[in-house]
């Protein structure tokens, strides 16, 4: 059987139903419906899984492959199991299909070929879950360093401080006694060493291979042809501390001259375990934890988790979805946040390009304007905890005047109404229009980003890039059009695309998202003022305990920085305490940084800090 | 408080005239290098995680540390006075920042700034994450917060200057950089199946020992022995505990000779100069 003789005229229209049947038919023996309750997609046989995931590229046509990580399912199946999440660019829902392996010795194929943007995906599952990835050229782990103990999120590996499996915990002051986790630790640190510690055979060796085959010591003569100049490679490191970096991110350059031979992203310096505690926590303990993802944009990372679960409990019975209310006040604080963080990606872009801190004052400022709304509003101004399954924390104040306001100015008192229109309407239109003239036509910008660090379409799309990074290249993708979730689709505003894929049409694209954001909030503000005085939470009160039936689901939102995505499976006693089984975070600056060493290599050493720049990274989301 | 107020400066019982007033003053060199060195407090320019934000926040013109000479944020910590540790620190990252601090140049001061840096935060429970920075380098000024306000960064860098004006030059014993030259070093940790702590190589190698004899080791088995031993009140137990941990300096004997008779050198340098 050819396949000419199964595939119809138009592969790429299937729906995901039809195109389940025709993978089926393709495949009989490999493919097989996921027939587990709450479960949706197929499990592919590991055996033919490339060829399967070549198939769903090519014919189907779901060439973005969003999100790949491991479930361990001790206990539940006894087998590990990798989860894919493909999508079509030009929108659609998501066709998942998985593959199983043992838990010792796990192997499942890697599709990097099919697939480049797997790459930092498939390393995070070994180095997590110790699954092995047969064709993939790197395999090493990312978050953590070599030699370390165990792959942490196995469900049999416990932390020095383990307690036990799931929170609740019990009281950290039994008898009025405070207990501290280091008192009890035998060493007074969170360690834990294996019994068979041999402190003899100690040898550090996470540098050491981070440096094997860069090439170094090579010989001069065959560097470069007759008749130029004839350098040795260098190698340099930037990072963890360095001040263009964004955080404790890393990169070892090879130069040839100043130009970058390679470039080796390390990251892992802010690996601190949200996964693992996510994985205790109950449901909605998880929130706060989600504000330290992007820490920049919380309440988009708040959004994401909140649809994760609510689609997770919308697999129930009893479920209200959120009313229109906190739908409309949701949108207005993720596009405010959008904002927020544009200001401050543009800002920093502007350090790492040499205008030191000049730029990113003005945005500061800006920013600062509508943290006072946060805070007014969650409590908080940058890890503002607002949004809960169902609704909202608590609706928007009548007059905004936060205790950091009086601090600064003691006649500060406004009507949250009149501040956001003031904001919105006259405000920020000023502030990026100010931006966009000061920047966009600057000499020296222009020839600093222009042509610089190019990813080309094909290439975004291949390593998963998502949001400015794969719009800046063309691809007019954008979650909120392209699957859309929440109030969007009765807005009205444009998916912001340029074509170049270079650092100028990264910092042009974030100019006109802010524009765009704008356009919604305007649409907003009527809504809002409209629905004043309804329920801004689904049912009568608030559920701080949510029952989550068996089942997964993948919640996925734009975040300013790409698309955010929470993989959840819930496995937990209907009755008993509730916990997500799994808890997986698509995190975009995590994926954005797969096609790094490629955009970088060619360029100047010098560039490499302007396009991590417009790549805008958080290290919080990055290592998570 | 960077401004020069003379009148407050002015310390010492000798009469200044009146109209001179404005432009003179009398003080102690203990008063005016500690003012100077409150006044020009240059922090590392080091951002860990979300405090990080806070921290530039501060810095920029709504809070503007500039009113307290901070402005200045150095890259290089051979330049910088003040490390801001801005948020958790892991296991991974521990190893740089203790290099980090040894690369400072005495006096040096170390803020521990939210949760994180001060005990551990919410991601204390994490396998990679460090308890508090002060399980590796001494702080000075702990900012609770998660994360803590511009406001309160402000207060805790107020609070470290606070401490500053109170430093002695004259005292051999209040702070090491002003009695007898540089301090040691911190030692640099290690990344094996678990970070390893070098002042704690002893205590690892005797548990080692033990495990080969078949005994546990390990941490919770060790604290249910010794719970069990102390007739199960915690408070005992953790006394029993905290008296193995005590953290031993593993040094070899010539080295450490060496240092203490450097030390002491230089520390009769300093006691004929002040007695003189």
């Amino acid at each position: 059987m050819t396949d000419q003789a199964i595939a119809p005229a138009h592969n790429e229209t299937l729906d995901i139903g039809q195109s389940i049947e025709y993978l089926k038919q393709r495949f009989p023996e490999a493919v097989k419906d996921d027939t587990r309750q709450g479960y949706s997609g197929i499990v592919v046989a590991r055996d033919q899984l490339v060829e399967v995931a070549q198939a769903i590229r090519d014919d189907l046509g779901f060439d973005y492959l969003s999100s790949a990580t491991g479930v361990d399912y001790l206990g539940v199946e006894d087998s590990m199991e990798m989860v894919y999440h493909s999508y079509r660019t030009t929108g659609g829902p998501a066709l998942v299909f998985k593959a199983q392996t043992e838990r010792e010795n796990a192997r499942i194929p890697s599709l990097i070929d099919v697939w480049p943007g797997a790459d930092f995906q498939e390393r995070e599952a070994f180095d997590l879950y110790g699954i092995r990835f047969p064709g993939h050229p790197n395999l090493k782990r990312i978050l953590l360093w070599d030699g370390f103990n165990g792959h942490p999120m196995r469900k049999d590996w416990h932390e020095a401080y383990y307690e036990s499996d799931l929170k609740p915990f019990d009281s950290r002051w039994p008898k009025g006694y405070a207990r501290r986790a280091e008192e009890l630790n035998m060493f007074g640190k969170n360690v834990a060493y294996p019994d068979d510690l041999d402190l003899s055979k100690l040898n550090d060796t996470t540098e050491a291979s981070l440096y094997s085959g860069m090439g170094l010591g090579v010989d001069v003569s065959n560097l470069s042809g007759p008749g130029e100049l004839r350098t040795d490679r260098l190698v340099v490191n930037l990072g963890p501390h360095h001040p263009s970096t964004h955080g404790v991110f890393r990169m070892v350059v090879t130069l040839n001259g100043e130009t970058i031979d390679s470039l080796e992203p390390v990251m892992g310096y802010l690996h601190r375990n949200h996964e693992k505690i996510g994985e205790r926590n109950t449901w909605n303990m998880n929130m706060p934890y989600t504000d330290r993802l992007d820490y920049i944009s919380s309440m988009g990372n708040n959004h994401g988790y909140a649809l994760a679960v609510e689609k997770l409990m919308a697999l129930g019975a009893r479920y209200t979805p959120p009313t229109y209310r906190a739908e409309v006040i949701r949108v207005l604080m993720v596009e405010l946040t959008r904002i927020v963080n544009h200001m401050w990606a543009i800002g920093f872009l502007l350090n790492d390009l040499g205008a030191f801190f000049t730029p990113a004052l003005y945005a500061i400022a800006e920013r600062e304007k509508i943290l006072d709304f946060f805070e007014a509003t969650a409590g908080s101004r940058l890890m503002c905890n607002y949004m809960r399954f169902g609704g909202v924390y608590k609706d928007i104040p009548e007059r905004i005047h936060s205790t950091a306001v009086l601090l600064n100015d003691k006649v500060r008192d406004f009507n949250t109404l009149e501040y956001l229109t003031e904001l919105i309407s006259e405000r920020l239109p000023r502030a990026v229009d100010e931006l966009d003239r000061f920047l966009t036509d600057s000499e020296i910008i222009r020839a600093r980003t222009i042509g610089v660090g190019i990813l080309p379409r094909e290439m975004a799309i291949g390593y998963s890039a998502a949001g400015p990074l794969l719009r800046a290249s063309g691809v007019p993708y954008d979650v909120r059009r392209a699957d859309p979730y929440s109030i969007y689709p009765e807005l009205d505003f444009d998916v912001a695309v340029r074509y170049n894929g270079d650092i100028y049409d990264r910092y042009l694209i974030r100019i006109d998202e802010m524009r765009e954001s704008l356009r919604i909030l305007r649409q907003i503000l009527p809504r809002l003022e409209r629905t004043k005085g309804e329920s801004f939470f689904a049912g009568n009160k608030a559920v701080y305990a949510p029952r989550v039936p068996l089942g997964e689901a993948y919640g996925r939102v734009e975040n300013p920085k790409g698309e955010l995505g929470y993989y959840t499976v819930s496995q937990g006693d209907p009755k008993g305490p509730q916990n997500p089984w799994r808890y997986h975070v698509r995190a975009p600056s995590f994926i954005n940084l797969t096609p790094l060493g490629q955009m970088a290599k060619g360029s100047k050493v010098a560039d490499v800090v302007a396009i991590l720049g417009s790549i805008d990274i958080v290290l919080g989301e990055t290592d998570r | 408080m960077s401004d020069l107020n003379l009148r407050e400066l002015n310390a010492t019982e000798f009469p200044i005239p009146a109209e001179l007033q404005d432009n003179v003053a009398i003080t102690s060199l203990n008063k005016i290098y500690n003012w100077s060195r409150r006044s020009s407090i240059w922090p590392m320019l080091f951002g860990l995680a979300c405090c990080a934000i806070e921290m530039i926040a501060t810095a920029a013109a709504r809070y503007d540390t500039a009113r307290f000479g901070m402005e200045v944020m150095r890259a290089s910590p051979r330049q910088s006075d003040l490390m801001i540790v801005s948020g958790t620190v892991t296991k991974k990252m521990i190893v740089p920042i203790v290099r980090l601090y040894n690369q400072m140049p005495e006096p040096k001061y170390v803020l521990a700034m939210g949760a994180c840096a001060s005990g551990g935060g919410p991601f204390k429970e994490g396998y990679n994450v460090v308890s508090g920075i002060d399980q590796y380098v001494p702080v000075d000024i702990y900012v609770p917060g998660c994360p803590p306000t511009p406001q309160a960064l402000l207060n805790g860098l107020i609070a470290l200057q606070h401490k500053i004006d109170g430093q002695s030059l004259a005292n051999l014993n209040d702070v090491p950089w002003y009695g007898v030259g540089p301090s040691d070093p911190v030692p640099i940790p290690i990344l094996g199946p678990d970070i390893i702590d070098p002042r704690q190589m002893e205590l690892i190698r005797e548990k080692a020992a033990a495990s080969a004899a078949g005994l546990p080791f390990g941490t919770r088995e060790v604290s249910q022995e010794v719970l069990a031993l102390a007739g199960g009140t915690p408070k005992v137990a953790v006394a029993k505990m905290e008296a193995k941990a005590t953290v031993k300096v593993v040094e070899d004997e010539a080295v450490h000779a060496e240092r203490l008779a450097r030390r002491m050198e230089a520390l009769a340098r300093k006691r004929a100069l002040v007695n003189q």
